[in-house]
């Protein structure tokens, strides 16, 4: 038994306050943008978790995807100078 | 060959070292089918265990205690959702898992084809099958797979007052009149032996287990989850002064624990294989749900075409704002 | 002239009775929606609606000199002293017989809030600038629900059309005034009922005709007195079941 019409995936994203960005709650099935508004406010911010919402097709998400001969089972470690920690700044300083 | 045995190597020193996979990951296809599997599974337990507490809605006795059992019902279909969305991301769709479910292919936790008979079961399932669920959330909350682990994260936030309104009931019923006393006792006679059940099967039977903590899908076994269920909870029930029903408990000042009677577990195989005193009834409930909704649905598949055609139908000469 | 107390009790209560009556009713669906996602929506709707007979009780508590609270009010009375609408105590239905039940309501309940939250009695006005906002959205809900469901398949256009049809004849008492009505306006306290009628129709008729579907006649003969304690069979039989503990069990607390 399978429906050829099932209600499309949505992916929703939500701003718990100003300043802060979206961020992925998770997803919800409805059949329009309308609806899949109004859900993931009734499904996802049930607890005042948020004071705005982004709604849009799973579909239209294009996600990069991991090469699978070199997973990315690797961290990207290579390039620790992007990293506070790399650098040695005697405690003297204080917090930086 | 060599080339899959070493990407199953890597995967594993990946997972021990503490790093979580995610959808698009390479992964083992058994590891994939038992993610979907456990992930589908705990969704359907969710969503049918609304089925006994929501037979308590209407007849709530105060309109405080209405809004609480409400909300804690809207939750679990809140957090089958996001369950269902969960194993959505490797592929499998919400649709799929449900006609596995209507069809009685697919499982879910045995406890919810028990009966709900007094108010006190709402309390009782609270404290003990939400405590019992609990143990094993809060442990799944570190699970390997990522979405599984994000979704988990949130309901155990959610779920967090679940288990203390359900005391709250018990303590209250407990020390209520004669007859809430012994509601509160009836409701801890018959949920105590399920909920211990609800950790499946002894380690020493459960063929799944090893795999599972290798792949730290699960982190702790089924018996030492229930172990530490039991000494937690024994003390609880002492505090409000009902007995847990079983002759065999006892203190064990060597081991630290309590030791406890043996499982029916001649009982819990025939739940899971469908002999329960409510498997028909949830079963029923969900296709008819179902089924009743499919004009629902369809009528809101056939608007939604109907706005998408008429919005990219060409504009009409007469409108002004055409020109 | 100050309003009684007891007409100000006699008044909440009335509120309440309809969003309890209407709330019990929602709340039987939790568990048995078409899809998660409106069974969690309607349920919102359901927990809105019986946190707002809680106020509306809370407050005719307040002023009742013989230890009423809100459990007593809502537990403890038997239908004929219940004044809600018939149309809320209707069951179920189908889904879109819940829904269209539910639009016809909440765009009454949205315009009676607004004019409440004018009212000269600051507890009734505080109480309704909080449930306007809840119930701005439950209007918002069930009309789309209405359209889209009016306006899908020609399977569920028939069905709204026939819950439609079947609920009609309950939507004239929204408007009754009753003395307690007039009573309460005079002292600018909640409006006539009577004068939400022109909005209402004006909105529930857009929203049926975005719907496509045909607005009965306004001169068909028309249900009325739940406001007089008067109800259908359907009442007696939804009390029993939701005072069952209270009733049996006189002395226990919960």
């Amino acid at each position: 038994m399978t429906q050829p019409d099932t209600w499309p995936l949505w992916e929703v994203f939500v701003r718990s306050k100003n300043g802060l960005a979206h961020k992925h709650s998770g997803s919800l099935h409805a059949p329009d943008a309308e609806t899949a508004l109004k859900s993931a406010r009734d499904v996802y911010t049930r607890r005042s978790e948020g004071i705005s919402i982004w709604v849009l097709p799973s579909s239209s998400i294009v996600a990069s995807s991991p090469d699978e001969k070199e997973p990315l089972f690797a961290p990207s470690d290579d390039k620790p100078y992007r990293h506070p920690t790399f650098y040695d700044i005697p405690d003297e300083v204080g917090h930086m | 060959m060599g080339e899959e045995f070493s990407l199953e190597h890597r995967f594993q020193a990946y997972i021990d070292a503490e790093n979580k996979i995610e959808p698009k990951d390479w992964m083992p296809e058994n590891y994939r089918k038992t993610i979907v599997r456990q992930m589908s599974q705990h969704a359907h337990s969710e969503v049918v265990g609304m089925l006994p507490e929501a037979n308590w809605i209407t007849r709530a006795p105060s309109l405080r205690s209405k809004l609480i059992l409400l909300a804690k019902v809207q939750d679990e279909g809140g957090h089958g959702l996001y369950l269902y969305s969960a194993a959505e991301t490797l592929g499998v769709s919400r649709e799929q898992m449900i006609d596995d479910l209507l069809q009685g292919k697919a499982k879910y936790s045995s406890i919810f084809n028990y009966p709900t008979l007094n108010w006190a079961d709402m309390g009782a399932i609270g404290w003990l099958v939400d405590g019992a669920a609990i143990a094993n959330q809060v442990m799944l909350c570190r699970t390997s797979y990522g979405p599984y682990a994000r979704a988990m994260v949130r309901i155990c936030k959610e779920e967090s007052f679940h288990q203390r309104q359900g005391y709250e009931i018990m303590m209250h019923m407990a020390a209520g009149t004669p007859e809430q006393k012994a509601m509160a006792q009836d409701a801890l006679n018959r949920w105590w032996w399920p909920a211990l059940m609800m950790f499946g099967p002894a380690d020493a039977a459960s063929p799944n287990t090893a795999q599972s903590m290798a792949w730290k899908i699960k982190r702790k076994t089924n018996d030492e989850l229930r172990q530490e269920f039991v000494d937690k909870t024994v003390p609880q029930a002492t505090f409000i002064g009902l007995t847990v029903p079983d002759s065999h408990l006892k203190w064990n000042e060597v081991t630290g624990h309590y030791d406890f009677g043996p499982i029916d577990w001649e009982e819990f195989t025939q739940v899971v294989k469908g002999n329960g005193p409510c498997n028909k009834e949830r079963l029923a409930a969900r296709n008819k749900a179902h089924q009743e909704g499919q004009w629902v649905r369809d009528a809101a598949t056939a608007f939604a075409k109907k706005q998408q055609a008429r919005a990219a139908a060409p504009v009409s000469a007469t409108n002004p704002s055409a020109a | 002239m100050k309003l009684d107390t007891c007409d100000l009790a006699a008044y909440a209560t009335m509120r309440a009775d309809d969003v309890l009556i209407l709330g019990q009713r929602l709340s039987a669906w939790c568990g048995h929606g078409p899809v998660l996602e409106q069974d969690i929506a309607l349920t919102n709707i359901a927990l809105d609606l019986i946190g707002q007979a809680r106020a509306y009780y809370q407050l005719a508590a307040h002023g009742s000199s013989d230890g009423q609270t809100e459990d007593t009010l809502a537990y403890l009375r038997d239908a004929h002293e219940f004044k809600n609408h018939l149309l809320v105590e209707l069951p179920n239905g189908h889904w879109g017989d819940t829904l269209m039940r539910q639009f016809l309501f909440d765009t009454y309940n949205f315009y009676l809030l607004e004019a409440l939250t004018k009212s000269s009695a600051p507890e009734l006005s505080g109480l309704a600038a909080k449930a306007i906002k809840e119930v701005s959205y439950h209007a918002q809900y069930s009309a789309e629900w209405v359209i889209r469901l009016g306006d899908g398949t020609e399977e569920s256009h028939s069905r709204m059309q026939s819950a439609l049809d079947i609920l009609w004849p309950y939507t004239d008492e929204l408007f009754e005034d009753t003395s307690l009505d007039v009573a309460v306006h005079a002292l600018q306290v909640g409006p006539l009922p009577s004068a939400l009628r022109a909005d209402w129709l004006a909105k529930v008729s857009e929203v049926l005709q975005m719907a496509t579907l045909t607005v009965p006649s306004l001169d068909g003969y028309h249900q009325r007195g739940g406001l007089h304690g008067k109800h259908t069979e359907h009442l007696g039989i939804l009390l029993a079941e939701m005072q069952f503990l209270p009733r049996a069990y006189p002395t226990a607390q919960w």
